[in-house]
């Protein structure tokens, strides 16, 4: 069995090797003197300069913050339609449009982005011609397409959560005399919370990071980080990415590396508890 | 038990109750009472409507039609959160986020009693399901066991006129279940509360049960004490179902006042049956005999021993084929002069084997004529 | 629960997302549908309606121009054809790749396979964009990959590695390989050891059972893991946009061109009906799956 496994493990090794490389050279090169980026100039390396060249752009500051309250506000509508429409998947059983609704919620992980964009953008100037609102494209219409493509996710990440636990624990609710509201929010909710939480980050992360969709849906003056970055980068390689990339990138891992600790420590209390549930064992 | 045995006491009423999901009808028009104070048990195999049964009663399910009235009470238009009914769920249900007490408490609180009141009675079912103490655990902290424990003392907190116990001790293992089906009983004896109970386990349904009903197809096949459902049952399914038995075909040749005699070509010999059944000359039934009613023995037995052979009533030949020893009894499967297998017990009431019987050992079997079950259906 | 929750309740539970799909997702597609069957014109909006008012009476136009005009240029035609291709080559490079890596993680130890999971999905998390154009600064002429070469003396001139089909083949395959992994990871892990302990029993050698017993159970994690990364992949915008080359555009950036550069909304919305026809086998199929694997359990 032994040399059988070999084989997977050298992908797995070689395949990780392959994900970090890029992202590795990028960190390696925010430190980089040079303007040339990709040539390290070793007489004056490391330096920070790129780094603080990037707290003195306003472009760069100015689309973030923008990203930052779409990306919070996108987050947190698409949690609430997604978490209803994930409950409507997983517990009102056969209802009449049901089919409607799952296939129109699961259709934007996969659709490809240039169609989502273009036909919401069509959408938002027929609606203007139609009704007046919205005036223009822009931060509201952003919003609006990120909330659309992210309630997907997080609909897939509720509805699995909520299948895979028992529908007897709302009926138990209710059998000990709590109302379907009050079985709602005593029960239901505490119990995917944490796939609420995981839902928005998704959602958070997916609004953040969203190029193309938000191309075809903004106007002058809404510009979001990613198209600042795009725009920057189309013509090559600037050394003050390669520091945002960093920051970004360190964020990211601390954030993965506490919930992770915070993830272990749980599971390690929950393992001590079975023991001694099993040692209690009447 | 206040009015056992009086028809007119039904606490919990079913009348003509049913329910279709699309085509399939999952329960068939059932009528059944129960009284006050007992433990009914609905015993049946899974798909046979025993837990939609139970479903509507607790009002999780909608009858396509017919009525539940519980103490006098239409409960049709009652949703499940306001029944005085409560229900111990198979895989107990209890909320992973709330200590036990927190769950125990969650019905009551419901009732919009004091804080002082409810964890006075929370602390007092807690003794009384013995779990004094594990009050502030998790359901993850706690056995399979006490997790029934205080899945029964949620479900009695709120005092219900009707508690519904789905498959209560199938997540048990076998010793513990033993145990804990005495321990179900005293408690429900204690608190006089009346129960229906789903089982698939009939070993379960006799001990919990001081009635039982049969259930098959949706329907009920028979209602009676374990004792009625075991020695008299009235269908096939029924004498299938409960226990073993073994089964002949055959016609009835004679039928008295006092007994019947069946011809059954399947058996290779006639059977006198003492009860009388209501069956035309003629006609074909089954016979049921249960293993541990006849008796398998070397020599032709006294009392048949008069009959002349060709006449010979409730006694057959055969040879020993296969001998599964069980410990405290031993079966034999007999293969009878017909080709039939017979299935007989004997208890091991000796250490040592001298009454055993050995394979391919030609025997001959005999029984009362109180022993066959005759039956039309 | 199903008939428990009071219909008001019910209504207003699956209603709201509903609607707003609708509005959002359903309704746009219905536009671009429409648009589709228009003729560009000088004005606002740059379309000819649908619905035109003759002597009182509505009479509709439908337009095939745009769809003439895909069929007659082969700029188009070439372009659906190498969306398809590359979408093809680097699924089945993410396969590839993806394949003995979900195993390896599907048989590590339980202390090391959320270790593993978690360096899989990290970046992910991390800027879709950057990630790609950390390729940029890795393929070309002095980057680092030539650079390197150079200096082992392995090569006297830099390879052109940038603008290339290769480069659009590794930013896919870089972008989508946690798409490919996770649901092969997720069909391996299940998988009964005991079945290959059979096929052993039973006298198979272990190439021999993996590939009877481990490919063909783990077939829906390959469907699932390649149409995620399929059908993204032929709608791509980003990665050959910033890796790709320039004499052979993918499709989804010729969408992106007629609707900004060119302005001309009907051919773009034709562009994109024709991605959809093109896409909608498999964005059924990925749904099937889907739904499968979300209800599966119940």
């Amino acid at each position: 069995m032994r040399e059988r496994r070999l084989v997977p493990r050298v992908a797995l090794v070689l395949g990780l090797a392959f994900l970090y490389g890029p992202i590795l050279s990028m960190i390696v090169f925010s430190f980089n003197n040079s303007r040339l980026v990709t040539v390290w100039d070793a007489a004056h390396s490391p330096t920070l300069k790129w780094y603080g060249a990037l707290l003195h752009n306003e472009q760069i500051l100015g689309a973030a913050w923008l990203s930052i309250r779409i990306a919070v506000i996108a987050a947190s509508v698409a949690v609430v339609l997604g978490t209803l429409a994930g409950t409507a998947l997983a517990r009102l059983g056969a209802f009449r449009g049901r089919l409607l609704l799952a296939g129109m919620v699961t259709a934007p992980i996969v659709m490809p982005e240039v169609i989502t964009g273009l036909s919401l953008l069509l959408m938002f100037v027929a609606l203007g011609q139609l009704i007046g609102w919205p005036k223009g494209v822009g931060a509201l219409t952003i919003t609006l397409a990120h909330i659309t493509f992210c309630m997907a996710y997080v609909t897939v990440v509720v509805q699995s959560r909520l299948a895979g636990f028992d529908e007897s624990l709302e009926e138990a609710a209710m059998d000990l005399g709590a109302r379907p509201a009050r079985v709602f929010f005593r029960i239901t909710l505490p119990l995917i919370l944490p796939a609420i939480v995981s839902g928005w980050l998704l959602a958070f992360t997916l609004s953040w990071d969203d190029l193309v969709i938000t191309q075809f849906v903004a106007g002058p003056g809404s510009s979001t980080l990613p198209m600042v970055i795009f725009s920057k980068v189309r013509f090559g390689v600037t050394p003050d990415v390669n520091a945002l990339a960093t920051i970004m990138v360190l964020l990211v891992a601390t954030g993965v590396a506490i919930s992770t600790v915070w993830m272990r420590y749980r599971e390690r209390r929950r393992a001590r508890d079975l023991q001694l549930a099993a040692a209690a064992n009447l | 038990m206040t009015a056992a045995g009086d028809p007119d006491s039904a606490y919990v009423r079913m009348a003509n109750l049913t329910k279709k999901f699309g085509d399939f009808t999952a329960v068939d028009a059932v009528s059944l009472d129960i009284r006050r104070g007992e433990i009914f048990c609905l015993l049946g195999g899974s798909g046979s409507g025993k837990t939609t049964l139970l479903r509507m009663l607790a009002g999780f399910e909608r009858p396509s039609g017919g009525a539940i009235h519980i103490d006098g009470e239409d409960m049709s238009a009652i949703p499940p959160y306001e029944r005085p009914v409560n229900m111990m769920f198979q895989s107990y249900a209890l909320f992973p986020h709330m200590s036990v007490e927190r769950n125990i408490a969650f019905g009551l609180e419901q009732e919009g009693l004091q804080r002082a009141e409810i964890r006075r009675q929370v602390g007092d079912i807690l003794d009384i399901v013995k779990m004094g103490g594990f009050g502030s655990r998790k359901p993850h902290q706690l056995s399979g066991g006490q997790r029934q424990r205080v899945a029964l003392a949620r479900a009695l907190v709120k005092r219900p006129k009707l508690l519904l116990l789905d498959e209560p001790l199938a997540a048990l293992d076998r010793k513990l279940r033993e145990h804990t089906q005495f321990e179900l009983i005293s408690i429900q004896q204690r608190l006089g509360v009346t129960c229906i109970v789903v089982t698939h386990d009939q070993e379960e349904a006799m001990t919990l049960g001081t009635r039982l009903g049969v259930m098959n197809h949706g329907r009920i096949a028979q209602v009676g004490t374990p004792s009625d459902i075991y020695e008299s049952p009235v269908t096939r399914f029924v004498a299938d179902f409960i226990g073993s038995v073994n089964m002949f075909e055959g016609r009835v040749s004679e039928d008295g006042a006092e007994c019947v005699r069946i011809r059954s070509e399947e058996l290779g010999c006639t059977v006198r049956a003492e009860r009388s059944v209501h069956c035309v000359g003629g006609s074909t039934v089954w016979t049921a005999i249960r293993p541990e009613k006849i008796n398998i023995s070397r020599h032709r037995p006294l009392a048949a021993s008069a009959q002349r052979a060709d006449a010979a009533e409730n006694v057959v030949r055969g040879t020993v084929r296969e001998i599964a020893y069980m410990g405290d009894m031993s079966i034999y499967l007999v293969q009878l002069d017909s080709g039939r297998m017979m299935r007989v017990t004997l208890p091991n009431i000796t250490r040592g084997t001298e009454r055993g019987f050995a394979r391919e050992e030609s025997v001959w079997l005999s029984w009362h004529g109180s022993s066959p079950v005759v039956l039309t259906e | 629960m199903a008939r428990l929750t009071s219909a008001a309740g019910r209504r207003l539970i699956a209603g709201i997302p509903t609607g707003w799909l609708l509005l959002l997702f359903l309704v746009p597609f219905i536009i671009v549908f429409r648009i589709s069957f228009s003729e560009v014109r000088l004005a606002i909006p740059p379309y000819t309606p649908l619905l035109t008012f003759r002597h009182g009476s509505p009479a509709l136009e439908l337009h095939w121009s745009a769809y003439q005009f895909l069929f007659t240029d082969p700029l188009y035609v070439s372009s659906y054809l190498y969306s398809l291709k590359v979408a093809a080559v680097s699924t089945l490079c993410c396969l590839a790749i993806g394949y003995p890596m979900a195993y390896a993680i599907a048989h590590a130890g339980s202390a090391t396979r959320p270790v593993l999971l978690m360096l899989i999905v990290l970046p992910f998390w991390t800027s879709f964009l950057l990630r790609v154009y950390a390729w940029i600064g890795l393929l070309k002429n002095n980057g680092v990959i030539n650079n390197l070469l150079m200096s082992l003396g392995v090569i006297h001139h830099p390879l052109a590695l940038l603008q290339t089909d290769f480069a659009v083949y590794i930013g896919i395959v870089y972008s989508y390989l946690p798409f490919m992994i996770l649901p092969l990871y997720a069909n391996l892990e299940k998988h009964d050891a005991a079945l290959l302990e059979a096929a052993a029993d039973l006298g198979a050698r272990p190439a021999r059972a993996f590939l009877r017993i481990t490919v063909p159970q783990s077939f829906p994690g390959i469907v699932a893991g390649s149409l995620l990364v399929f059908i993204p992949a032929v709608g791509e915008y980003v990665i050959p946009t910033l890796l790709g080359r320039t004499d052979q555009l993918m499709i989804g950036r010729v969408l992106s061109d007629e609707f900004f550069e060119n302005r001309d909304w009907p051919v773009a919305s034709a562009v994109a009906i024709l991605i959809l026809l093109l896409l909608v086998v498999p964005i059924l199929l990925f749904q099937r799956y889907q739904r499968r694997e979300l209800e599966g359990a119940r």
